[in-house]
């Protein structure tokens, strides 16, 4: 077999490299840009104001699926927050490097692998059955913040633990306590990188569908009070496009709901940037 | 415990042992350090001068596996002892670190920020502390209209009196600084210098140095530091920094001190 030569090597080595990226861009493009040309043109004050019809048609707008959604995220988020920043700074300040430690570790990475679908028969099961909340936001809020707690522990973690040692062993020098340390040096120096884990939980959120379809009901109906059943954006989605004749409708949401998250990413990626700048600063 | 000895300095050192798990850091060290005075602790890399500074405001506490034996008393109070609070105890023995440390805050609430920890928070108030500390450190005129500013933006050497003042603000009675300017260009150095000699007529200050021409500049008593066989650091010789440098008395500081090794 004749050998290559290092000339063609390189060329098809580059090749290769330019057409993962090319394809990546692509699809990124194609995906983002069909959901945005085929969605934009329904897009209209009175879609985001008027409720949606049901029925085989479909048609109608999207209110009560954007008051269900924030219902959704704010309770959710009320709900992970003050526990996985709570994990966090266990995990980060006073957990013990042992074995129990490790195995709390481990319990966070192998439950954020954990597919949502599973989380969502969890839900049903405990949620709506047991303790009665029925298909309802709360039990959708419930179910999804056991599947945000993974992210939301590890990166606030992760921020907390990249706050130079020289900020706690000066803090404590200065006769701080541990907890004031924490509060006052470590939360306040790792806060872009834990507002950043709350945005990528509301992000996540935003975007889940399989475990609220188990948990949530489904009714596209204005929502009462956490008690009441509901649907998200993507959870309209989907029923549009399964269940009605309304293809349309289903784009349209689409691009509300990828417009959403771009704004999100984009917040989120400024605040971590912000971050990145502080923490080198600091050192 | 021994009877408050009045003619013993402000920190008595006794028969001090310090353990990191099995490795012992430091054996059988005795010291009196001076009230209002500059004690320099030198000694070759390794040999247990930062372990030392870190025992007396007992920073040592938060590394695991550190036990202390012996007694250090701080105006004839062991700081061992149970019934000490060792957050009362670093208000009144302040640390300045290697590396200049200000939190990524403004210059104002660095200084601040001892006080405001310690229950004070009248803006007032803590304005005449920031003014006040950072007089002290002689960075006033350098930074007065850039309190608002972060820290993060100051020289190096500014950002190292900037420690120096938050320090002050808590108005300890001791100082311990930890190799102060070893992150500083000359210039900066003989800056911290000229604050340190005019601090020690109201605070008692023990630095640690690598630099022996830094020790004998500013020091009133100096402290040789030197690892034994099993790397345990012992004092060799204790006493006034210009008998020490002129005329030691154990040959090792001689050595040292001319260079022979270190």
């Amino acid at each position: 077999m004749p050998r290559i030569s290092p000339r063609a090597t390189q060329r098809i080595a580059m090749a290769c490299v330019w057409g993962g990226g090319v394809i990546t861009v692509l699809i990124l493009v194609v995906v983002i840009g069909y959901v945005l040309v085929q969605g934009i043109p329904g897009l209209s004050l009175d879609f985001l104001l008027t409720p949606p019809k049901g029925g085989l048609a479909g048609g109608g707008g999207i209110s009560t699926v954007i008051v269900s959604t924030l219902y959704l995220v704010g309770l959710t988020t009320v709900i992970v927050v003050p526990i996985g920043l709570g994990a966090a700074i266990y995990l980060a300040e006073y957990a013990p490097d042992n074995r129990i430690t490790r195995l709390i570790r481990y319990g966070v990475e192998i439950l954020a692998g954990v597919p949502s679908i599973v989380f969502g028969l969890f839900g049903f099961a405990l949620f709506v059955t047991v303790l009665h909340f029925n298909f309802s936001i709360l039990s959708g809020a419930l179910t999804l913040a056991c599947l945000l707690l993974p992210t939301m522990i590890r990166t606030s973690e992760e921020a907390i633990k990249a706050v130079p040692y020289a900020h706690r062993e000066a803090a404590l020098a200065l006769g701080a306590t541990r907890w004031q340390v924490i509060s006052k040096v470590l939360l306040r120096t790792a806060l872009p990188g834990i507002v950043t884990a709350i945005i990528l939980c509301v992000g996540r959120a935003i975007e889940e569908t399989a475990c609220l379809y188990v948990t949530m009901g489904g009714c596209a109906a204005m929502p009462r009070s956490f008690l009441s059943c509901g649907r998200t954006l993507s959870l309209h989605i989907y029923y549009l496009a399964m269940d009605t004749r309304d293809f349309a409708g289903a784009m349209t949401t689409g691009a509300v709901l990828i417009m959403t998250i771009l704004v999100i990413n984009g917040i989120t990626n400024w605040l971590s940037a912000r971050f990145q700048r502080k923490m080198k600063g600091a050192t | 415990m021994a009877a408050y000895d009045s003619a013993a300095g402000k920190i008595s050192v006794r028969n001090v042992n310090l353990y990191y798990g099995n490795f012992q850091a430091l054996r059988n060290i005795s010291l009196e350090i001076p009230t209002c005075a500059i004690t320099a602790i030198i000694g070759p890399s390794g040999c247990g001068k930062s372990s030392f500074i870190r025992l007396l405001n007992r920073m040592n506490d938060i590394i695991n596996g550190a036990r202390v034996e012996g007694s250090i008393l701080l105006d004839g109070i062991n700081i061992y002892d149970k019934s000490v609070d060792v957050v009362d105890l670093r208000k009144r023995v302040g640390m300045v670190f290697q590396k200049p440390n200000p939190f990524p805050m403004s210059v104002f609430d660095n200084i601040a920020f001892g006080p405001r920890q310690h229950g004070r928070h009248n803006r007032m108030e803590l304005q005449e502390i920031v003014e006040k500390s950072l007089r002290q450190a002689a960075l006033w005129d350098e930074v007065k209209d850039k309190l608002g500013q972060s820290a993060l933006a100051l020289s190096g050497g500014q950002q190292q009196r900037l420690c120096i003042a938050r320090v002050l603000a808590v108005e300890p009675e001791v100082i311990l600084m930890d190799e102060p300017c070893s992150a500083l260009d000359p210039l900066a150095t003989l800056k911290i210098e000229d604050l340190m000699r005019n601090l020690a007529k109201q605070y008692t200050i023990v630095i640690v140095t690598h630099n022996m021409q830094q020790a004998a500049r500013v020091s009133d008593m100096a402290a040789f530091f030197m690892m034994e066989q099993d790397r345990a650091g012992v004092l060799v010789e204790y006493g006034p920094t210009s008998e020490l440098f002129t005329n030691p008395k154990d040959k090792r500081t001689e050595d040292y001190i001319t260079g022979r090794f270190g």
